[in-house]
């Protein structure tokens, strides 16, 4: 190993193995290591759990696909899952949208005190989720909350931010709140890459501000959007720590299969039902990947005019 | 020769290695007194805080046997880690701390050594519904830690205010849940915890129900029978009528509920009292305690919410250290009574329960009453109880279901319903006979 660096820089004879040769997979090898110790080994696992079926009489069996073929019938897992979707249809435009707004606001030269807004717009998504989730579920509380203070102060009808109705859109208000400035900071990065001459032109054809954000910027941002929307479907629809821990306050609405993400949890806790817990969750894999697929092939097909 | 690899270095010769081997299978073989040498290393999983007091008393007292205390979490995280354990085959503790009511379920995968020739002569030492939790005949799981004995807390202000007298029976709690609300919309008697398993548990626990009795593999399940039905209806006709609240308790809402007036009563267990205490600021003084209100005021009956056990796995080494840990920390006199000052256990011996410094101590927050000797009166009067093999899912569906009626799906009876044919499903899955 001592003359590794020497024999690194010599050049390498044609078909012979040298440590020129083997530098790549050196380099590779603590990604790769780490990868399959800790992303590969525990899916090979889950999906060896997956095949069988663990019972408090009886023990383990082998199952087979039995708990793939439940899955595809189990009402409280596509339960979980149309929640997300109505979760998803209403949260991910409105924080896309929120997002790219706030980055072209920023692109723009004019603002005052650019970095105090841009760093406020980012500083949420540096708040864990966990304790995202505590503080709004105190500006939720329904008799001593802040928005119920006021209400009463007021001598308005109180709003119920957890009542069954309602919870969808509130936990969607918490995500949004925590991921608005993590999907800006992309757009304003990819604003930032927009070629000046380009921005020149525009400006010496007369572009107006609208003109130029829909006619050079949202085009050149088009695959930014793409992967902020493909990895906000991920996002949502795995969806736990927000339901999870609202559920201290809100038990009577969020029950323990509210997200597919939760019901595996609970099938893996309270159930000690493993083998389907593990297909629960491999089933969701393949649901996620499957919007992300579909989302890219409409994507594909009409991208817009370049 | 054989070679064996020494960390220290050595090459250590296999006869060398043998000898070593021996020697340590002769000492093991010896009471742990006698050793000295290489104390006997327990582990000890407890998430009791600051009990590495009582855990160095125990080591101090002998001298054989070194404990090591570890906080693996809080009920479910812990028991998560048993479980996983378990599978496993290893990283298990020696003595781990499990609440009385999820210590079936833990006999149901085979968790716990039987350390009952140790532990049955101290049967007489505790109340006969606390011994049922852990034994069964001579076969015990688990030594008794602390215990929940229910009973009812009250704002005396509040009642006082609009000439409520403490409701004893279940009539009047309903008849003053009707008049305290309508004299004053912003009050309710009480906030129902239904989504609160062990709450809803320890209610119905003195009418005498038995969700699930089982014999063997064979399970009978009689979660929805008439004393559910009767509960269902008792609590759907005060929900109905929107004079208690039905929010999940535990939160910093409810607490403050509790401390403004909001709720005026709390039907709570032994360790109630001192938890109040220090999430309640301004009521202070105004709280007493009194007897859970009674179905039928001839017969008292009460329940238990909460409490705990020591047990010792199945997989320990060391048998009858364990053992010993698990009985000494129970109770050894000085022990004991130190969980009652130090870390405010409601103590499960019979001793403490009837002791002058722990029934008989007046606390400024109740306005000077004894409150514990309201609760140990409980205590001595719980009956037994026969936990599900699986209370975590019964108690989950509960949860999920009494929370679904309360959002508006169907009343508390469709509950129960619900809730019994989730647990038959369940059971028939897991592989249990169910009649």
């Amino acid at each position: 190993m001592s003359n590794w660096p020497a024999a690194a820089t010599r050049p390498a004879r044609p078909g012979g193995f040298t440590l020129r040769k083997l530098a790549p997979y050196l380099f590779l090898a603590p990604f790769v290591l780490l990868f399959i110790a800790f992303i590969v080994a525990p899916l090979v696992y889950a999906f060896y759990m997956s095949l069988y079926r663990d019972t408090l009489v009886g023990g383990r069996q082998f199952a087979g696909a039995a708990s793939y073929i439940k899955v595809t019938g189990d009402a409280k897992f596509w339960g979980g899952v149309w929640n997300l979707v109505l979760f998803g249809i209403v949260q991910v435009p409105i924080m896309l949208g929120l997002a790219l707004l706030f980055a072209i606001v920023l692109d723009r030269g004019q603002v005052y005190a650019k970095g105090v807004f841009r760093l406020g717009f980012f500083l949420p998504y540096a708040v864990p989720s966990v304790i995202a989730t505590i503080m709004w579920g105190y500006l939720y509380g329904p008799n001593f909350g802040p928005f119920t203070q006021m209400a009463k102060a007021f001598n308005l009808p109180p709003p119920d931010f957890l009542s069954p109705g309602a919870m969808i859109f509130s936990l969607a208000n918490i995500v949004t709140w925590e991921y608005v400035g993590y999907n800006m900071v992309i757009y304003y990065a990819a604003l930032k890459t927009i070629p000046s001459d380009l921005v020149e032109a525009s400006r010496i054809d007369g572009a107006s501000a609208w003109q130029f954000a829909r006619l050079i910027q949202l085009p050149l941002l088009w695959p930014a959007i793409l992967l902020t929307i493909i990895f906000s479907i991920n996002g949502t629809l795995q969806l736990f720590n927000e339901p999870y821990l609202m559920r201290a306050l809100a038990r009577n609405t969020i029950d323990s299969s509210y997200t597919p993400n939760l019901y595996a949890y609970s099938l893996a806790t309270s159930n000690q039902q493993y083998g389907y817990a593990a297909a629960v969750s491999f089933v969701l894999g393949i649901v996620i990947a499957g919007a992300s697929y579909i989302f890219t092939l409409i994507t594909n097909r009409r991208r817009p005019e370049q | 020769m054989t070679k064996i690899f020494n960390p220290l270095g050595r090459t250590m010769q296999r006869r060398d290695f043998l000898k070593v081997a021996g020697a340590s299978v002769a000492v093991a073989a010896l009471p742990a007194a006698v050793r000295g040498a290489d104390p006997v290393k327990l582990l000890l999983w407890s998430w009791l805080p600051d009990f590495q007091t009582q855990v160095d008393m125990f080591n101090a007292a002998h001298p054989g046997i070194q404990v090591k205390l570890v906080n693996a979490g809080q009920g479910a995280p812990e028991y998560q880690a048993v479980r996983a354990g378990l599978k496993a085959g290893s990283g298990l503790p020696d003595v781990v701390h499990i609440e009385f009511q999820f210590l079936e379920s833990f006999r149901q995968i085979d968790a716990f050594a039987d350390i009952g020739q140790w532990a049955n002569p101290h049967k007489a030492e505790f109340p006969e519904g606390t011994w049922t939790q852990v034994g069964k005949g001579d076969v015990v799981s688990g030594m008794p830690w602390d215990s929940g004995p229910m009973a009812m807390l009250y704002r005396k202000d509040i009642l006082d205010k609009h000439g409520i007298t403490p409701p004893a029976t279940w009539a009047e709690f309903a008849d003053a849940a009707k008049k305290l609300h309508a004299a004053d919309p912003n009050v309710f008697l009480t906030d129902a915890l239904l989504t609160n398993g062990g709450w809803v548990n320890g209610l119905l626990w003195p009418m005498g129900w038995k969700p699930i009795s089982r014999d063997g593999d064979k399970l009978a399940i009689n979660i929805n029978d008439k004393i559910s039905k009767d509960f269902a209806a008792y609590w759907q006709d005060l929900i109905t009528a929107g004079v208690i609240e039905t929010k999940p308790g535990f939160n910093n809402e409810w607490y403050t509920g509790l401390d403004s007036g909001r709720y005026a009563t709390w039907l709570t267990a032994g360790w109630g009292p001192v938890f109040l205490t220090s999430v309640a600021k301004t009521s202070v003084g105004q709280w007493r305690a009194a007897d859970l209100p009674q179905w039928d005021a001839s017969k008292f009956a009460t329940g238990n919410w909460g409490g705990s056990a020591l047990a010792v796995m199945k997989a320990t080494q060391h048998l009858p250290e364990a053992a010993e840990l698990a009985i000494w920390l129970t109770t050894n006199a000085e022990a004991t009574k130190l969980y009652t000052t130090k870390q405010f256990l409601f103590p499960c011996t019979t001793a403490l329960l009837t002791s002058a410094e722990f029934a008989g101590q007046k606390m400024d927050f109740y306005g000077g009453q004894a409150v514990n000797k309201v609760f140990a009166k409980s205590a001595a009067a719980v009956s037994n109880f026969e936990w599900s093999p699986f209370q975590d899912f019964l108690y989950q569906s509960m949860e999920d279901e009494f929370g679904a009626s309360i959002s508006g799906k169907g009343t508390l009876s469709d509950a129960f319903d619900r809730i019994q044919d989730a647990v038959v499903t369940y059971a028939k899955e897991q592989g249990f006979t169910v009649d």
